[in-house]
């Protein structure tokens, strides 16, 4: 278990060094993601004005669509010098490498969320502030059950063809019940008087879906990984 | 479990794509203290096979014996003996030489590793340049580098795809030098390579594939040449 | 294979033959009259989709986990039956609504995810078409993650839906329609395992035909 961790653990921190060296992908996946809910903003209009019930929505959305991006140039880099291939060299538990790249993106997701969620507030007066903690775990549950299914995929289609177009071909589909759940529960805690039952109910199924996707991801990483 | 072995067999090994055969058959083994080299035209299916030697592609027939286990009998274990130099060098080029050293140390589960990280740098000739991005390396210098990371872990079977490609005459008597003294450590070495002069020096064995099959398979001394030009440059109207 | 096969094909067409006979006597429907008919079609189709997606699940983790390369045969089936028969589903479901509560879509829970799930197995062949080599594993993931998903699918389309106003409740089945719909139900499912059947086959075939051409190309 330690060695496990251990092996998570840095590649973790390798991720992380890379990407603070260079902070490509955090400013492009930042500045992608404010692109996109403007987009919407415009798109989405009422009476000459953005359509406020919509904030829970476009945000959830504007995270998928950045989230795709993360992932593949994320891995495009690790096939720059298939250090990947490299990675699976090692003696070190796959599921543990598969672990360590789940963290990154994550937290890769959650700095993006974390520019996002203000910028949603400003734009569409959305409340915020008024459950934070419980907004804050949505967006962390959701986030990983997303990237759970995401990092399994996009750590396939590196040797596939046609893999930027594949991810969201095979991602959105599986995704769909986080979505769902991620809008409809931050929708709910964006309500004037925040229903926090229906929230904490969404909250409950990202768990769930948590938990299966990512025993599965562990479970069929490694035979799908191998040739 | 740590799986130590002291040679490698491959039986009748066969890897298909659809119905493109990239190896049919092949037969050849090597032991500690042998350099290896595989030679032939482009496609041969050396580096398939080479790859299927590190356990990173599973044959389509046939198996490959470590000892007296086959990759899925030994496990993960097998793994920390095999040292593998592709052609793609594997290093993270936004880290330094010494970052890249220790996340492989650290990842292999060495010991010793501000050690060993440190005697690698020595070897590789990088101490000066140690905490310079690999970015701004030159092919030797990445070269050497990744060679002394494939050697961290003292793999039992060190594999090198065309390891001398690219480089100039120094690094290459370098390269040359330093596979000769892990020999002597009794390592088994296989070596992928274009370079008839290397080999001449380097070479114990030579297995030529042509079209996926093993043609010749045979002691080196003396006989690369004549093997090449039969079965190599045959094809390439030399 | 042969004489049973034939005696079951022949056994499907005369059940397909009779159908629309044992259909056209059902009783009318209260409601909906003559429209409800397209039920005799549109569930049967529904139930044969959602064993192909089964059997497309469980083949591609045997696949997955055990590599046999039969097993990826019956899943590359199973998925490319599971889209035709999800088709039939989905363009049956919008001809009925339309009749019946004059919309063409309803976000109706079970028809929503029917239509997630019949996407899931377009991905599939998508990803086995245009995925390059070693795609069948992509494709056998794909599978086996859809699997894992439709419990959740079907909670949470629920549950959003119900957020939803809705229009119409699928009708309980009264005894002169039971019989009928068995019968077209049993007719669907033996179309099912025919076309499994062949369709797996057909795979068979191929892989015997890249076998030769690696044998031809060994002399």
């Amino acid at each position: 278990m330690t060695t496990f961790l251990r092996v998570a653990g840095l590649v973790v921190r390798k991720d992380l060094t890379v990407e603070v060296r260079s902070r490509e992908i955090v400013y492009t996946t930042i500045f992608f993601a404010v692109s996109c809910v403007l987009v919407f903003a415009f798109a989405l209009v009422r009476e000459g004005r953005p359509l406020e019930d919509a904030a829970a929505g476009i945000m959830w959305i504007s995270v998928a669509f950045a989230g795709t991006l993360a992932l593949g140039r994320t891995f495009e880099r690790e096939r720059h010098s298939e250090t990947l291939r490299a990675l699976m060299l090692a003696p070190a538990s796959r599921p543990a490498l598969y672990v360590g790249k789940l963290v990154g993106i994550v937290l890769l997701l959650l700095v993006v969320e974390a520019v996002l969620v203000p910028l949603v507030g400003l734009l569409f007066h959305a409340p915020i502030g008024s459950s934070p903690f419980r907004l804050a775990a949505l967006l962390v549950l959701g986030t990983i059950g997303f990237s759970a299914v995401g990092t399994l995929f996009a750590a396939m289609l590196v040797r596939a063809r046609s893999r930027d177009v594949m991810l969201p071909i095979l991602l959105y589909p599986i995704t769909i019940p986080v979505i769902i759940a991620g809008v409809r529960g931050t929708a709910a805690l964006f309500e004037p008087v925040p229903a926090v039952d229906l929230a904490d109910m969404w909250m409950a199924l990202l768990a769930f879906f948590d938990i299966v996707f990512v025993t599965l991801a562990l479970w069929t990483f490694e035979p799908l990984m191998t040739e | 479990m740590i799986v130590d072995f002291t040679e490698v067999a491959v039986r009748d090994v066969s890897r298909h794509y659809g119905r493109r055969r990239a190896l049919a058959k092949v037969t050849l083994e090597c032991r500690s203290g042998e350099v290896l080299g595989l030679l032939g035209p482009n496609g041969a299916g050396k580096s398939t096979l080479l790859a299927i030697l590190a356990t990173l592609l599973a044959p389509s027939a046939g198996e490959v014996r470590y000892g007296t286990a086959t990759a899925s009998q030994a496990g993960a274990g097998l793994r920390a003996k095999l040292g593998f130099l592709s052609h793609d060098l594997h290093l993270y080029p936004e880290l330094t030489a010494r970052e890249n050293l220790v996340f492989f140390a650290r990842l292999y589960g060495i010991a010793e590793v501000q050690a060993s990280v440190r005697t690698a740098l020595e070897r590789a000739g990088l101490s000066a340049r140690a905490d310079d991005f690999v970015a701004g390396f030159s092919r030797g210098m990445r070269q050497r580098l990744a060679l002394e990371r494939s050697l961290l872990h003292q793999p039992r079977l060190l594999l090198l795809d065309e390891p001398f490609t690219g480089l100039d005459d120094a690094s290459v008597d370098a390269l040359v030098e330093r596979l000769c003294g892990l020999r002597a450590e009794g390592r088994i070495i296989v070596v992928v390579t274009h370079d008839l002069d290397v080999a001449e020096r380097l070479l114990d064995k030579v297995a030529v594939l042509k079209d996926g099959r093993l043609v010749a398979f045979d002691h080196a001394h003396g006989r690369i040449r004549e093997h090449y030009r039969a079965h190599v440059a045959k094809g390439q109207g030399q | 294979m042969n004489k049973a096969y034939s005696v079951l094909v022949l056994a499907a067409i005369v059940l397909f033959a009779v159908a629309p006979a044992v259909v056209a006597q059902t009783p009318l429907e209260s409601t909906m009259g003559l429209v409800q008919k397209i039920f005799y079609y549109h569930v049967p189709s529904a139930m044969a989709m959602f064993l192909a997606a089964l059997v497309c699940g469980v083949a591609s983790a045997v696949y997955l986990f055990k590599g046999r390369p039969g097993a990826d045969r019956l899943a590359a089936a199973a998925a490319e039956l599971a889209v035709v028969f999800g088709l039939i589903v989905l363009v049956t479901g919008p001809l009925w609504a339309r009749k019946a509560w004059g919309v063409w879509w309803q976000w109706d829970a079970r028809l929503t995810s029917t239509l997630l799930m019949w996407m899931i197995f377009v991905a599939c062949l998508l990803v086995r078409r245009f995925g390059g080599a070693g795609a069948e594993k992509l494709g056998a993931a794909m599978a086996l993650f859809g699997m894992a998903n439709v419990p959740f699918v079907y909670i949470s389309v629920n549950i959003w839906r119900t957020l939803h106003p809705t229009t119409a409740v699928i009708p309980k089945l009264p005894g002169g329609m039971r019989g009928p719909f068995w019968f077209c139900a049993v007719s669907f499912m033996l179309l099912f395992g025919l076309l499994l059947a062949l369709r797996v086959r057909l795979e068979e075939r191929r892989a015997d035909v890249e076998q030769l051409y690696l044998m031809a190309d060994h002399e």
